[in-house]
């Protein structure tokens, strides 16, 4: 397995009596993109702040790139979009593509080459001499994640990237995350928006009060059991003992028709609807129903806080 | 490197947002105040003579333009400064340029030198406006005009390496009120030093030393007098600010210095160490 580009072992941050940060731990493997999800308050930027030095841990390490953190080479290849980033209002998009550039070590003739490219890779091309205190929220949140690219990042933060953006920059913010993840870039990725994350992240943490709670791959949400709903004419109660030995928790709803089951594998769908169909019952409906990311997060999150 | 390109960005930000512009125009209106108000009481003088030493009164006016460069300049010192760390920390603007691979040291080191340079250029443009004035309608020169004009000059970095120091710490507004107020300590420790020199009371004059020792600012004011006037003016009608009757020791001189190499100091270390 190659060295993680983020490694996190027990981070831990106080501010006074309050605990921001109890212990994070996780670790994020070069090309992944991983979601950071939490409620607010549990401590989401507070750990960002921390991989990237802005905030000093109280105990606990980490090392990013393979690095400890705060190292300055390191830096050259981290790109970082902050939350509710204000940037220099007085000016020009690329005046300001340029100083950050500068800020990274870039030489002339790559900034040249960069900030062109990125203006034009979140649509503001035609809004370079824009001053920056021009823009709305959304172009501001474009051009911050410009910045966040300008040095052809192995690693990217990106906090709350689409909190300001409308349908059609949160597709743009998405088609620019799987673009990263093609090119082999890892992207850490903070967002309430649970859809976006559900459509761009390998793997998703759950973090609430501080703490990771869980760390999942979205492909083993997959894997997991899930509720079945099937619509049949006149079900029996042979029908139902025959579906018994596919399926676990039986049960036929009130009012008839109706019949949900559970299925470990997505692989005995299409033998669930051999046996209804060769038993000679009508089969008018069978639909899955996988818990979205949203009901997951609710789970996760909620149990914790029930206890 | 990085303190360069800081520099550069803070001296686009002051331009960008019109205060230099702003800065230079009101001092041109200031000059032109004085270089009427001298107009017509060099008039007077000239019309009716026999007021004595007119060498005094030509003294004492560019003394008094002198002093209001001076408190202009603290002001404009801290008013320009006073946001810069703090703001920037406030508003997050910070964020995305010290995880830049530069050091944070070189970001405020980078906006004090930047800062440094507006106010002394200032500081230049005010006071050699005024000598010139005065010296083109009278003759009248200061004496040590370079070693006064150091020490005028060195109290406005003091004044502003302060205000730069406590943002790395304070809120903008906790700051300029901190910055003003030792500020005007230290001037009121300045007054009470020169009563006591007056009535020979030895507390009142340590009073004014402790004050100079905390914030040395208008001990060197003081000394710049000194400078300009050498001996010549210390009467007791020119008490006041405008006067130095108790002149600083040279020791000032240095302590001042390394006040400033300590402020400047702290000020790179604090904001290293801060969590932002």
């Amino acid at each position: 397995m190659s060295v993680p580009v983020i490694d996190a072992q027990h981070l831990r941050k106080v501010f006074g009596s309050k605990i921001a940060v109890d212990d994070l731990t996780l670790d994020v493997q070069p090309g992944e993109v991983f979601g950071f999800l939490g409620p607010n308050g549990a401590g989401k930027t507070t750990s960002i702040k921390m991989l990237l030095s802005l905030t000093s841990p109280t105990s606990g390490s980490a090392s990013l790139l393979g690095q400890p953190l705060g190292d300055r080479g390191v830096r050259a290849k981290v790109g970082y979009l902050p939350e509710h980033f204000r940037f220099h209002e007085w000016l020009q998009a690329q005046e300001f593509l340029d100083l950050h550039g500068r800020l990274y070590g870039m030489d002339a003739p790559s900034r040249r080459e960069a900030i062109p490219r990125l203006l034009k890779l979140v649509g503001l091309e035609d809004r370079a001499t824009t001053k920056l205190g021009a823009f709305s929220k959304g172009m501001l949140q474009r051009i911050g994640l410009a910045q966040s690219l300008l040095n052809d990042p192995w690693l990217v933060f990106l906090d709350e990237p689409t909190s300001g953006l409308d349908p059609i920059g949160r597709r743009l913010v998405r088609d620019i995350i799987n673009d990263l993840r093609e090119r082999g870039t890892s992207v850490f990725l903070n967002s309430h928006l649970l859809s976006e994350v559900e459509k761009t992240c390998d793997r998703v943490s759950f973090i609430r009060s501080g703490r990771i709670l869980q760390v999942s791959t979205l492909t083993s949400f997959e894997q997991e059991a899930f509720q079945v709903s099937i619509r049949v004419g006149q079900p029996t109660p042979e029908l139902l003992a025959q579906l018994a030995v596919i399926g676990e928790d039986v049960h036929l709803e009130r009012g008839g028709g109706r019949i949900r089951l559970k299925l470990r594998d997505e692989g005995r769908l299409p033998e669930l609807a051999q046996a209804i169909t060769t038993s000679g019952h009508a089969l008018y409906e069978l639909t899955p129903n996988r818990l979205s990311l949203e009901e997951r997060f609710l789970q996760v999150v909620g149990e914790e806080s029930n206890e | 490197m990085a303190t360069l390109i800081i520099s550069r960005l803070t001296i686009r930000e002051a331009q960008r947002r019109r205060i230099l512009w702003v800065a230079l125009i009101m001092g041109f209106a200031f000059l032109t105040v004085f270089a009427v108000g001298f107009h017509y009481i060099q008039r007077e003088i000239e019309q009716y003579g026999g007021v004595g030493d007119e060498q005094i009164i030509y003294g004492f006016l560019l003394t008094s333009g002198l002093y209001a460069t001076y408190l202009l300049v603290i002001i404009v010192a801290v008013l320009v400064s006073v946001t810069t760390v703090s703001g920037e920390i406030e508003s997050h603007v910070i964020d995305a340029v010290v995880t830049k691979p530069i050091r944070r040291w070189e970001v405020v080191l980078g906006k004090w030198l930047a800062y440094a340079a507006l106010v002394l250029v200032y500081l230049f443009l005010l006071a050699a406006g005024l000598m010139l004035y005065v010296y083109w309608r009278s003759g009248f020169v200061f004496n040590n005009i370079l070693a006064g004009l150091s020490m005028m000059g060195l109290a406005g970095l003091l004044v502003l390496s302060l205000s730069i120091a406590g943002g790395t710490r304070l809120s903008t507004l906790a700051n300029g009120i901190m910055a003003f107020m030792l500020f005007g300590i230290a001037f009121l420790g300045g007054l009470v030093e020169q009563i006591g020199g007056f009535i020979r009371n030895e507390a009142a004059v340590n009073i004014g030393i402790i004050t100079s020792l905390i914030m040395p600012a208008d001990a060197l004011w003081k000394k710049a007098l000194s400078f300009f006037q050498g001996d010549e003016f210390i009467t007791p009608m020119m008490a006041g600010p405008f006067a130095s009757t108790t002149e600083p020791s040279n020791l000032m001189i240095i302590y001042a210095g390394l006040y400033l190499i300590a402020l400047i100091l702290f000020t790179l270390w604090s904001f290293t160490k801060r969590d932002l």
